[in-house]
């Protein structure tokens, strides 16, 4: 694990929170010179610390909505690879956004994406399920996100101060 | 029911007249004032706010909300509940080496504002005159005029970065003197108070025995230096009378949660008008600040980084756009210049708000000294100071451009 300046920990939380920030402005947000903060994301860059700048996006606000699912699946692990084989296999379909390797009841969680119900249970059924060394499969429905990476989608918590106080 | 018109102007009039004049001849505040006028404004981004944009850490409400749960609705002790002074001795002696005893040096008050109230009330005969460096928190004032005291101010200015100075206190003593009020990190101007700068300060204080009612509120909020609490420089223990809270640290404004040490003698009359006025403080409050002290140092760091950054975006993007500002060591907020637009602070501020629509206190809301400069709090979004600062920018290029 490579240990990271405070700097590029500040960038990092900083970005973290709008990824939409200029150079100049994380540099006064900061105190430091631009150059140090281009130089700095350009390494994180490099690193894949930073691996894209992405927006968080309330799907549900659109009504073309899709259904997203978290599959729990039992494997058995390869000879020599472990999961990792498994893994990628299952990792490079696009409709699947997210692979974790867990402990516990099963052995990977995988967040598939479709826009219904049909196109995801097709692709449990046809794609997942149909890999030699998947020994079983259980498919969660996400009813409502209501919080993801850290950014609560409802938030009640209005700024409710008076205009001018002492 | 028919009322007569002149029958009721009388009454009115006539109510006055049974107003302690103490009270009556307070003039309305400055920050009042401007509050009628920018409350009746749409789509404003205020910069006038003292208090932090955050909510109180979820953590600290929850534990309120669950000892409510468990029926914890009760008086406390008149001083507060036991582990909460434990709790705010042992965080003043780790934080700011100051050691004051749970038993009988702490009083849990009802906000920073009920402690400042208690020691005036405890101290103050008419006639005798309290010592405020100016520009200060408005109510410092009111409140030495309500108890018969006369508040005196001391000026302070920008060269110094609005720091008290030895010579400008030892320039206003007179026999009268009796307190000092010092609020350092300072609202409205952000200055702090050094080691070095305290000593010559404690030597005035010391030679014409004085009082100081230090308040401390804003503590947590230094950003190149440790606060230094004036208790804490030699000889000035007990002659002061040290008052925080918990509002500007862990974003629990509205919980109204503070506290004032003292020396034993001094805190026993403070709890005489304490528990004949309010009896204690609320029961869920102090519930909730003890698990603000407990568990809320990392969230408080985490804010308190956040408001350097801003700081450092406010100070910045004022030099960017023209004004002079000096820079804020503490507290958060910002005190720029606004002399070189040859407007008053009164006439900026209100152009700017109904022109630009950006709420910001003028100077003179808070004593003199204060014209020419505004209040601009930065406890407010990246995002909202950034578009803050624009249209600044924009309504001082149009007021150059008018003359």
């Amino acid at each position: 694990m490579k240990e990271l300046t405070e700097l590029k920990l500040k960038v990092l939380d900083l970005l973290n929170e709008d990824a939409r920030r200029s150079p100049t402005l994380l540099s006064t947000l900061l105190g430091v010179d631009v150059e140090e903060v281009k130089e700095a994301i350009a390494e994180l860059e490099a690193d894949h610390v930073i691996v894209k700048y992405a927006a968080v996006v309330n799907w549900s606000k659109i009504e073309d909505e899709t259904v997203t699912a978290l599959i729990e699946v039992q494997i058995t692990p390869e000879r020599g690879r472990g999961f990792e084989g498994i893994a990628e296999r299952i990792y490079l379909y696009p409709q699947v956004k997210s692979v974790y390797l867990m402990s516990g009841a099963y052995d990977l969680l995988v967040e598939v994406e479709g826009r219904n119900l049909r196109e995801v249970a097709n692709f449990v059924s046809e794609k997942l399920s149909t890999i030699d060394s998947v020994l079983s499969t259980k498919t969660n429905f996400i009813l409502k996100k209501y919080k993801q990476d850290g950014i609560i989608f409802e938030d009640r918590e209005e700024d409710n101060r008076l205009i001018v106080s002492p | 029911m028919i009322v007569n018109e002149d029958t009721k102007q009388q009454q009115v009039k006539s109510m006055s007249s049974y107003l302690a004049p103490s009270v009556r001849d307070i003039p309305p505040s400055g920050i009042r004032k401007f509050f009628d006028l920018a409350s009746g404004s749409k789509d404003i981004i205020t910069l006038g706010v003292g208090e932090p944009d955050f909510t109180t850490p979820w953590h600290v409400r929850e534990a309120c909300v669950y000892s409510l749960e468990r029926g914890m609705t009760a008086y406390t002790s008149n001083a507060g509940m036991t582990e909460l002074r434990e709790a705010i001795s042992q965080y003043l002696l780790d934080s700011f080496k100051v050691a004051y005893d749970p038993k009988d040096q702490i009083i849990v008050t009802i906000g920073g504002s009920e402690a400042i109230d208690l020691a005036l009330r405890a101290l103050i005969v008419p006639g005798d005159e309290v010592l405020i460096p100016e520009p200060s928190y408005v109510p410092y004032s009111p409140i030495t005029s309500i108890g018969g005291g006369v508040p005196v101010g001391i000026e302070t200015f920008a060269k110094d970065n609005f720091k008290l100075t030895a010579e400008s206190l030892e320039a206003k003593i007179t026999p009268k003197s009796k307190v000092l009020i010092l609020c350092y990190p300072s609202n409205p101007t952000g200055a702090t108070m050094s080691y070095e700068d305290w000593l010559p300060i404690a030597k005035v204080v010391e030679k014409h025995d004085l009082i100081v009612i230090s308040d401390e509120i804003y503590a947590e909020l230094t950003y190149n230096q440790k606060h230094v609490s004036f208790s804490s420089i030699p000889g000035m223990m007990d002659r002061t009378i040290m008052v925080s809270g918990f509002s500007k640290a862990f974003a629990m404004t509205g919980w109204r949660m503070g506290y004032v040490c003292a020396h034993p003698e001094l805190i026993a009359a403070m709890l005489k008008i304490h528990q004949y006025t309010v009896m204690c403080a609320p029961v869920m409050g102090q519930v909730a600040a003890l698990e603000a002290l407990r568990n809320g140092m990392e969230e408080k760091d985490r804010m308190v980084e956040s408001y350097n950054q801003r700081r450092r975006l406010i100070v910045q993007g004022f030099h960017d756009i023209g004004l002079e500002c000096h820079e804020p060591q503490g507290a958060f907020y910002a005190f720029p210049s606004i002399g070189s637009t040859g407007l008053s602070s009164e006439e900026f501020a209100q152009r700017l708000l109904l022109e630009a629509r950006v709420a910001a206190v003028p100077g003179t809301a808070f004593g003199s000294g204060g014209e020419g400069f505004l209040r601009c709090s930065y406890a407010t979004s990246v995002a909202q100071l950034t578009e803050a600062l624009d249209r600044m920018g924009n309504f001082l290029h149009k007021l150059k451009t008018e003359s």
